[in-house]
């Protein structure tokens, strides 16, 4: 037998091979295939206009209103009834908005993703998913048309480069950081039609939450798919939400890998990504002092429970200053009601910052936090691009929930450890 | 197999979606003309009052990075571009081209080689490009794009399968 990594072996068990090989075109079986409130009407009406109108297995499909929710224009009321019709007509799984949430964080919570499947959807952060041990990526409408139609989908094999991460993570770097650096080290396009497969010793620390975000922003970087080989962890998280039987797959010794990249995490701060990159992270005591109009916590990014009580730690008993704002955007109705339970609700609340509904909201410039020109922004988010979430004026910074929690309760940049607070979290 | 001839717009690396289509129209943009529109509204206001039918696009690494919106392909299709020639492309962006028409052509020298706004001609029978620099070969699509293609997008390349099924 070929020794195979991770991804060659999802990829080739649903082609049907014993094997695959970079570069291969390959016609693969979906496990799942999912679309949303922006995505999804397109996909649909590419059926319609071809005279398909029944999906291959409407088990398989799932349709999230996430963006624009609750829907702010008629216009966005229709596409989501648009995905309702198809859904109810088909007996394919919907989730009703104030039940739902951001799809990629939804999908891992509901069970709909287990490790050794494989999973498209119109969204380029489908390979969030990536994060339980799953092949996962992102298509456009019509290629998620055409899944829906057959069940497959054609990729071409990505070779894979191993990113170790080495070391304990100081107070206060998240996952976010590590991909701000990996960012920083390889460039927007440096796993351009790669597969980034994240092994080493850090791991053991990440929960799930931070490990969805390190597949989450592998897009960034152009991959194909971020995945996390299955260990114990990931288990014990599918089990609790999986009654389908699966077969988790780890990579083979020996494996071919196009290239190593190491990050010595143990060795990292805070990052914070200038505009109008991603890939233009620099620490955060390097941009102190930055005046900021607006702080937002939210998106499939940094939008998880993890990324709440990180932020909620640092805010708790104190208030932002009247010259700042913070829009804090739960990813999913399970995350709102869980941080509801724990009180980091009443905490951001109690701050004087904006508690929103869950969805993907401010991050892609649509609604609850949109930005006017010459504004300023700190976002947890994933993309700082012109525009992105909004004026093309305003500038936009990514950082982690800490740096996020720092920078509103003074309304500049801030590096979370001149602030006192967060114990019991970080060590 | 046709030539295509046009001017040449030219732009930098890691040109990406929120530039070429700005989130905030996928879902209020719906019509051709709408959509057209908006292309590379925040990157070059002149392109869409100035953009010719057949005008190609040129671009270093990356083109098309971010996010899947399909738009980001449609609204240059429905400015009547013929083809974008970067040094590399966002995947998701090359797929969304293929299957809405757009050709999409990776080839580092010419992306370098052409200059804004000089004729550029592409020849696909001879998979060439050729711009006041010289004459550039770029690799012919693989079999499964080419059947993409030829069957007139993806959906029509499927449909067949669908209906093999029923």
């Amino acid at each position: 037998m070929v020794a195979q990594t991770i991804t060659e072996k999802i990829l080739a068990s649903h082609a049907g091979l014993s094997s695959v090989r970079p570069g291969q075109f390959i016609t693969a079986r979906v496990d799942r295939v999912m679309a949303h409130d922006i995505t999804g009407p397109l996909a649909l009406a590419q059926l319609e206009a071809h005279g398909i109108d029944r999906p291959f297995d409407p088990e398989r499909i799932v349709l999230v209103p996430d963006h624009l929710v609750p829907s702010p224009t008629a216009q966005a009321a229709q596409a989501i009834h648009r995905l309702r019709a198809f859904a109810r007509r088909h007996g394919v799984t919907f989730f009703e908005v104030g039940r739902g949430g951001i799809a990629h964080i939804l999908l891992l919570e509901e069970g709909l993703v287990a490790p050794g499947e494989l999973v498209v959807g119109a969204d380029s952060h489908t390979c969030t998913l990536g994060a339980v041990g799953a092949f996962a990526t992102g298509l456009g409408s019509t290629d998620t048309a055409a899944a829906m139609a057959t069940g497959e989908v054609w990729l071409r094999v990505p070779a894979t480069i191993r990113v170790r991460l080495e070391g304990s993570l100081p107070r206060f770097v998240m996952a976010k950081d590590i991909m701000l650096a990996l960012l920083a080290q390889i460039g927007l396009d440096g796993a351009a039609y790669r597969a980034l497969e994240f092994v080493g010793s850090t791991l053991a620390e990440l929960d799930l939450d931070e490990r969805a975000t390190l597949c989450n922003m592998a897009v960034e970087a152009g991959a194909k798919n971020g995945i996390v080989p299955p260990d114990p962890r990931t288990l014990a998280y599918v089990e609790a939400r999986v009654a389908r039987p699966f077969t988790p797959v780890v990579s083979d010794p020996g494996a071919d890998y196009l290239d190593e990249v190491v990050i010595r995490c143990s060795h990292l701060e805070p990052l914070v990504a200038e505009p109008h990159s991603p890939a233009r992270g620099r620490p955060v005591s390097e941009l102190a002092g930055l005046r900021v109009d607006q702080v937002f916590l939210g998106s499939c990014t940094n939008g998880k429970l993890t990324d709440l009580r990180v932020a909620a730690a640092l805010l708790r008993g104190r208030r932002i200053p009247p010259h700042v704002r913070m829009v804090v955007t739960p990813a999913t109705q399970s995350i709102y009601r869980e941080a509801l339970a724990e009180g980091l609700l009443e905490v951001f609340v109690q701050a004087g910052a904006v508690v929103t509904g869950a969805s993907c909201g401010a991050c892609p410039g649509l609604h609850t936090g949109v930005l006017g020109p010459g504004e300023v922004c700190l976002a947890t988010t994933n993309r700082n691009f012109r525009g992105r979430m909004g004026s093309p004026e305003a500038r936009i910074y990514l950082a982690n929930p800490a740096v996020a929690a720092a920078t509103a309760l003074t309304g500049v940049l801030t590096d979370p450890r001149a602030v006192v607070g967060g114990e019991g979290l970080f060590v | 197999m046709p030539t295509l001839t046009g001017r040449a717009w030219k732009y930098g690396h890691n040109v990406n979606t929120d530039v070429l289509f700005p989130g905030k129209y996928t879902y209020t943009a719906r019509g051709r003309e709408e959509i057209a529109r908006h292309a590379l509204e925040d990157l070059d206001p002149r392109f869409v009052q100035e953009v010719q039918p057949g005008d190609v696009i040129v671009a270093g690494r990356n083109f098309g990075c971010g996010s899947s919106r399909e738009q980001a392909a449609t609204c240059l299709v429905y400015n009547g571009v013929s083809a974008v020639i970067a040094e590399s492309f966002g995947r998701i962006f090359y797929r969304n081209a293929i299957n809405n028409g757009l050709l999409a052509i990776p080839c580092p020298p010419a992306a370098q080689a052409i200059q804004p706004g000089e004729t550029v001609t592409v020849d696909l029978e001879h998979h060439l490009i050729r711009c006041a620099a010289g004459e550039f070969p770029f690799p012919p699509l693989s079999d499964t794009l080419r059947g993409i293609v030829e069957a007139g997008g993806l959906v029509a390349y499927i449909r067949g399968k669908v209906r093999s099924n029923e």
